[in-house]
């Protein structure tokens, strides 16, 4: 940006500014990486499927196409991480931390439900700090699968499928069309990656491969479908 | 058993020769000078109760309560000296608001009665603070694993969970009648009803309490159970009252028969020669 050029205007005026950049991307600090980015998670029967691209860019540079977005908390509590690569790693880093030392205390499995609020808790109350959309999703006793998406600015909620990231937006109208309740596993799983293939294809920020994991009460699966297998795409 | 602390005892921060801080065992004795408090675990929820000895006779009844719920699955009856004893409730009452904000559950009960434990010996460590004089009877449920609970958290620091406990002047006695009742059969299906538990106890308090010896008292009772909801509430008036009439009359018929066997026993003796 040319700040020679440029007429002092009002704050709420600069606020609203884009210059075609994305809402995740434009409040970056020069140099940041972000995971602008597609993610999402649709709990099933026995368990949740969380899925997610790979892609890391810092502006119209590619910093990772391979990049890992689902990260794990517990033994059956990940999250998908989207907005800023530092401030979702830093999160995570605080959230399993918290989230082992209760293990300890309770003597039992954490619930989706307690990583959500802790997560929540930090992304609020460090919401003029932060720039962090993520999606927690896991297995445990209490409510089975569950899936909680906490958009930017630390809101909670518990949903029956989350999307989040830049990508989502080109994908809600399929989602909607093609989700269905009481869906299995497979059927769960080949959603995820269809969703995420279309994003990928419209999102300039989202790409790379699409990397699952399916969370169950007997444990974790990973999958990754390279870049040129992709169930739709150019 | 009168032991002389002589010279050790005047701090929780000396141990005494033999090992043991005077300090924490006399404030064990401040508690067995005060009012009876009962716990009892039912199959089916956990019942509270404290008998309040009535010092006073413009003392407006059913005021200066001592049974405090904590949280809506958690309640604490106290005996002991009152006033440490909100101490140690406005404590657990902390507890449960910090664990709820941060992990956005109700707090496990284990973990409630460990920090309320944990707390309680903070102050048996310094020589600048005294040991709470009151002993914290802890009713709570736990909402994942929908099982309930009740512990007793004493002026040491120890905490236990009990099937059934005792605390106060009446103890010993109250501890022994809580043996004879259904509550620790392996098939936990076959231990005692809730309600059965709230009649059960109020018939304790009354054969514990002496009607020319000690002063007149109230009685205090909650309940934790599927009828409540799985919230810490007190018993109904109304349930209270039948209870303590069942209770009344139980002890009455109990007293006849233990009559009514020694006039058998002159008949045998006549028999005899």
């Amino acid at each position: 940006m040319n700040y020679m050029n440029q007429q002092p205007q009002p704050y709420a005026q600069q606020a609203y500014q884009h210059d075609g950049k994305s809402a995740e991307t434009r409040n970056l600090k020069p140099g940041e990486l972000s995971t602008g980015t597609t993610i999402m998670a649709i709990p099933f029967k026995n368990g949740v499927v969380l899925g997610a691209d790979s892609r890391v860019s810092t502006g119209t540079y590619v910093a990772n196409r391979v990049s890992d977005k689902v990260a794990q908390l517990h033994d059956h509590i990940w999250c998908c991480r989207s907005g800023s690569a530092a401030d979702t790693q830093a999160l995570t880093d605080y959230v399993r931390h918290y989230l082992s030392q209760l293990a300890i205390e309770t003597g039992r499995v954490p619930t989706v439900k307690t990583a959500a609020h802790l997560m929540r808790r930090l992304c609020y109350e460090n919401k003029d700090k932060l720039m962090a959309g993520v999606i927690i999703g896991g297995w445990d006793p209490v409510e089975k699968g569950s899936v909680y998406n906490i958009p930017l600015g630390g809101t909670c909620i518990k949903m029956p499928f989350a999307l989040g990231g830049s990508g989502s937006t080109y994908i809600y109208g399929l989602v909607d069309s093609l989700y269905k309740e009481g869906m299995g596993e497979e059927e769960t799983k080949l959603l995820v990656k269809k969703a995420i293939s279309h994003a990928m294809a419209r999102d300039g920020s989202s790409g790379g491969i699409i990397r699952t994991v399916v969370v169950t009460e007997a444990g974790n699966e990973r999958e990754y479908i390279p870049g040129n297998e992709l169930p739709f795409g150019p | 058993m009168a032991s002389s602390g002589s010279g050790y005892d005047l701090s929780a921060s000396t141990f005494s020769p033999d090992g043991r801080i005077f300090q924490v065992e006399y404030a064990s004795k401040a508690v067995n000078n005060a009012g009876t408090a009962l716990g009892l675990k039912c199959r089916n929820g956990v019942v509270l109760c404290v008998e309040k000895p009535l010092l006073n006779k413009m003392l407006l009844p059913n005021s200066n309560r001592r049974i405090h719920t904590v949280d809506t699955h958690s309640g604490i009856a106290i005996t002991g000296f009152v006033s440490d004893g909100r101490q140690i409730v406005n404590r657990a009452r902390e507890e449960c608001s910090n664990y709820e904000e941060t992990y956005g559950t109700k707090v496990p009960p284990t973990v409630l009665g460990d920090r309320l434990a944990a707390y309680v010996h903070y102050f048996t460590l310094h020589g600048s603070l005294r040991p709470f004089g009151a002993t914290a009877l802890l009713a709570s449920y736990d909402t994942e694993t929908k099982e309930h609970c009740l512990q007793m958290i004493e002026p040491s620091g120890v905490s236990y969970k009990y099937f059934g406990c005792a605390a106060g002047k009446g103890r010993q006695p109250a501890k022994t009648e809580l043996e004879k009742l259904d509550i620790n059969k392996p098939d936990r299906g076959e231990n005692i009803d809730v309600r059965e538990g709230v009649k059960q106890l109020a018939r304790i308090i009354h054969l514990l309490h002496e009607e020319g010896k000690d002063k007149p008292f109230e009685l205090e009772m909650s309940w934790l159970c599927e009828e409540s909801g799985w919230e810490h509430k007190g018993v109904p008036r109304d349930l209270i009252k039948e209870a303590v009439e069942w209770a009344k009359k139980d002890i009455a018929e109990a007293e006849e028969s233990e009559s009514e066997e020694d006039d058998d026993d002159d008949d045998d003796e006549e028999m005899n020669e």
